[in-house]
């Protein structure tokens, strides 16, 4: 039996096909999710992924949080329900209070689409646990909304207690706080970042390596062994 | 119907891109004088029955839980005069 991971689609969302993709790349199942939808067909994980749900409207991620199947995911997330927000999925995560912090405009205004260079600071979460803590990945990042930002206390909090999950390297694409490209909550359950690994899964496509793929592994080999 | 005009700003220790390019722009504009822009949002909501204290309650809510993120953005409620019944606006 493999495990079952969750894609959810919202009015507007872009990646979840991809995301689809990659799950069963790695060698899961992907079941949709529909954002009208309270059910989550019993999937072991979720995955929220990039776009522009609700067209971005009131603040990027501000609406979808609001959707019958966020009620479930924030209610089972806070159980330890693995789940993973990949750009504007990472936004509903901070929207939610999932995930601390805040997303904003790029300090330059322009939207970015590039190959880019991050750390994982962590392999001590659900998502993260087949990579090395150190190790520099490269994934596709495209966004206009990428600005993290949290007050210093929050920041500080999250340094000391190991949940900068990855850090922006050679170049700081939007002027996140600290270089902070993604972040955990506590029980390394919830993850959230801007870069897209679900584009980086094959040779083919992407930035032409797997570094992505880490991501959907991570998370079949923790629930299968489970 | 009764209005309320909820504004919401970026925290002032919040960086305002958006805000910082329109001041930019305005010397080549022509206007001098102009130190610094702050880029917000104005919601305006037209309020069926009375505006009691349990209604601005409830607007005081909506406004913290969902027109603001009050991670990164201040809030501030205000009752508009009444608009007169047949007022076109």
């Amino acid at each position: 039996m493999t495990a079952r991971i969750g894609v959810v689609t919202f009015p507007g969302t872009l990646d979840d096909r991809d995301t689809q993709r990659a799950v069963r790349v790695a060698g899961a199942e992907a079941v949709p999710l529909w954002h009208r939808d309270k059910d989550l067909k019993q999937v072991d994980a979720v995955v929220l992924p990039g776009g522009f749900s609700y067209g971005d409207y009131l603040r990027a991620g501000a609406i979808s949080r609001f959707s019958p199947v966020m009620e479930t995911i924030i209610e089972q997330a806070k159980g330890g329900m693995p789940v993973l927000g990949i750009c504007n999925g990472f936004q509903v995560l901070t929207e939610t209070h999932l995930l601390p912090g805040a997303m904003l405009r790029n300090n330059h205004l322009h939207f970015v689409c590039r190959d880019q260079k991050l750390r994982v600071e962590t392999d001590n979460t659900a998502w993260t646990a087949d990579y090395s803590a150190g190790q520099e990945i490269s994934v596709p990042l495209k966004n206009i909304d990428g600005r993290y930002v949290a007050d210093e206390r929050t920041l500080d909090m999250l340094e000391a207690e190991g949940r900068v999950a990855f850090r922006y390297l050679d170049v700081n694409p939007n002027g996140s706080l600290r270089d902070i490209a993604g972040i955990s909550n506590a029980a390394g359950n919830v993850v959230g970042l801007m870069p897209h690994p679900e584009h980086a899964v094959e040779p083919l496509v992407g930035t032409g390596r797997t570094d992505g793929l880490g991501f959907f592994t991570s998370i079949l080999k923790k629930l299968v062994n489970a | 119907m009764a209005r309320v005009v909820v504004d919401v700003m970026l925290k002032p220790e919040i960086l305002d891109p958006q805000g910082q390019a329109v001041q930019r722009a305005l010397p080549r504009l022509g206007y001098q004088g102009i130190a610094d822009v702050r880029q917000g949002k104005r919601f305006e909501l037209e309020v069926e029955g009375p505006v009691d204290e349990a209604a601005l309650a409830r607007i005081h809510e909506l406004a913290e839980t969902f027109l603001a993120n009050t991670v990164i953005e201040d809030f501030v409620v205000k009752v508009e005069e009444s608009v007169a019944a047949g007022e076109s606006k």
